[in-house]
């Protein structure tokens, strides 16, 4: 059983690999179709670097060299986290990158846990109600919530909830300059946390509902629910303990596929609510034009989500462990 | 009973996908006359800045003058023609890959399913955003950036469908007559793998107008043309004084989104008659 657990853990670290290569690898097309010369974007001066410099880096960077031998100098660099310079910020890419990480990833944490609490439960209060007011009504808010425009979403909740009633903050991570230290500051954050997380969790919310709607429908049809009533237990237990946990695999399966498409959302989120993670990074390498920053996001980026998506497998496997032997 | 008459009955069965096609129909109706009706250009500043609706113009102004109303109208041109086209190539190009795996299978299957399982991996919203801001914003490049992520999803099922359906007695009878390769996928495998294929791909176009929207709002949309994202970028600045001049854009992409969401169900329940009640 160990062993078998060993051996799945292994070889989806060696699926890894070529996944990693192919990011570089797209990197590096992207980077030989941006416009200028390879060494001035890398140098983020877009020809304002000093000579030396720029040919200090051709030369780092194998520039005098066939195409091929410049991928393997670029992967080399990549592998080891070198990402080059942003211009206007004045620092090494990847410091950029991980100064900026953790508040994405608590932004993204947040987002999903409370899609995956609230998409449970409406999902499993909707399929036990099926076809009456209550599911219609569940169905019909989800599918106008899967069709709004999440960076939309958050203005508008701006202008409800800081706006109008003066509730919450409009954006940021925690007051500036108010020293709270400890305790007082981590609610200072949860405070800012609760609008950009809300909204971007609320799209995942309209999908786990449904997914959990169909996935609980689909249980109810089995035997040993029929088995659980003919005992003569409540709805209540049947639905929330027989049949919710052999439910929930699709929706953990689903929350594992998703992490890429949460980080997108969550660029554009950050932008509204001036959150201080990645996607602000975006925003403001956008407006600089610091392609080489954006390149750097890209590549740390993906590989961020391909290292989620293997934890996902890993705790599947834990959870289901036909998983393991197949 | 015809084919076209079978396909509105079993259409027609579900309200929903009734009300998404009649809200469609209007909004492309907009798109294509709005413009001609209400000859405004949405560049010029013809009036005060951030006006309210229903003033002097129709649905106001925004922070530069700009008729709010000829800015919806132009940009439901933009969200439909790039929603379209990007969804017509990531359908095109997923197709192909698809068939491609599914009908050959073995080596050339492993192969072209990692290609696609790499592009699912990847943030997708991330990748267009790189693409766009190197080959600069332009309608065709937006296309091409969305069409490059949305691929992936058609390909994995039109594979499904073609290796649902090579071993059936029509396609061996077809391979048994000689019948070259490209002519068993294109004539006889691919109409009946199409319905799936179709419903998925419409639901494209609303997953394209979202990204478009997204890649405009952060300044990432052709700089010639107005679309809603761009309206809601702009509005962004005087959302304190101003609501509804984002809340307006907004509602539009929301309301059109919904009904093609709508109308792709529909076509499910028309298409796919089999899948339907699940």
């Amino acid at each position: 059983m160990r062993q078998a657990s060993l051996l799945f853990l292994v070889r989806r670290l060696v699926q890894v690999v070529p996944v990693v290569l192919a990011i570089a690898a797209v990197n590096f097309f992207l980077l030989r179709m941006a416009p200028g010369d390879v060494a001035d974007i890398l140098a983020g001066q877009m020809g304002h670097a000093t000579l030396e410099f720029t040919q200090q880096l051709r030369r780092e960077f194998g520039l005098d060299q066939p195409v091929y031998m410049q991928f393997f100098y670029y992967i080399g660099k990549l592998l080891t986290l070198d990402l080059g310079r942003s211009h206007l910020q004045q620092a090494p890419v990847i410091d950029l990158i991980l100064d900026r990480l953790p508040a994405t990833v608590i932004l993204m944490l947040t987002s999903i846990l409370i899609a995956i609490a609230v998409g449970i439960v409406l999902g499993v209060a909707a399929a036990r109600r099926e076809g009456r007011l209550a599911d219609t009504l569940v169905s019909v808010t989800a599918l106008v919530v899967y069709a709004t425009p999440a960076f939309w979403l958050g203005l508008m909740l701006i202008v409800l909830f800081s706006i109008q009633l003066d509730l919450l903050p409009s954006g940021g991570m925690y007051q500036i300059g108010a020293g709270r230290t400890g305790l007082a500051h981590a609610l200072d954050v949860a405070k800012h946390l609760v609008l950009p997380s809300v909204t971007l969790g609320l799209f995942y919310v309209a999908i786990y509902t449904r997914l959990m709607r169909a996935s609980m429908l689909e249980v109810y049809g089995l035997e040993f629910i029929t088995t659980a009533r003919a005992k003569g237990l409540s709805e209540t237990t049947i639905a929330w303990t027989h049949a919710l946990r052999n439910a929930l695999l699709p929706v953990v399966t689903l929350a594992g596929v998703q992490f890429g498409h949460l980080l997108g959302g969550s660029i554009l989120v950050e932008t509204v609510f001036a959150w201080p993670g990645l996607g602000r990074l975006v925003f403001d390498a956008l407006l600089q034009r610091d392609l080489n920053l954006l390149l750097g996001i890209l590549f740390v980026s993906s590989v961020v989500v391909v290292f989620a998506n293997l934890a996902v497998d890993l705790i599947y496997g834990l959870l289901d462990p036909r998983i393991v032997h197949k | 009973m015809n084919g076209l008459a079978l396909f509105w009955r079993r259409y027609r069965r579900n309200r929903g996908a009734v009300a998404g096609a009649a809200t469609l129909a209007l909004v492309v109706v907009a798109a294509l006359v709005g413009p001609l009706l209400y000859p405004v250009d949405p560049f010029d500043m013809v009036g005060r800045p951030s006006q309210p609706p229903f003033g002097r113009f129709p649905l106001g102004t925004d922070v530069a003058g700009r008729d709010v109303l000829a800015g919806i109208l132009n940009g439901a041109r933009i969200s439909l023609v790039i929603g379209i086209l990007a969804s017509l190539a990531a359908t095109l190009l997923g197709v192909l890959v698809g068939a491609i795996a599914g009908y050959y299978g073995g080596r050339i299957d492993d192969m072209l399913m990692r290609v696609t399982e790499f592009f699912l991996t990847i943030p997708s919203f991330v990748l267009a955003v790189v693409v766009v801001a190197i080959f600069q914003p332009t309608v065709m490049t937006v296309t091409c950036a969305i069409a490059i992520v949305s691929w992936p999803s058609v390909a994995r099922l039109a594979r499904g469908e073609f290796i649902a359906q090579r071993d059936r007695e029509y396609v061996k009878g077809c391979r048994a007559i000689g019948m070259p390769d490209w002519e068993i996928i294109l004539l006889q495998i691919m109409p009946n793998a199409l319905p799936p294929v179709i419903v998925v791909s419409s639901l494209m176009v609303a997953t394209a107008i979202l990204t478009e929207s997204g890649l405009s709002f952060l300044g990432l949309g052709d700089p010639n043309l107005v679309s809603w994202g761009y309206m809601i970028g702009v509005a962004r600045t005087v959302l304190r004084t101003a609501w509804w001049m984002a809340a307006i854009p907004g509602a539009m992409i929301l309301v059109t989104v919904l009904a093609i969401n709508l109308v792709g169900e529909g076509l499910n329940d028309a298409l796919n008659p089999k899948l339907r009640r699940r």
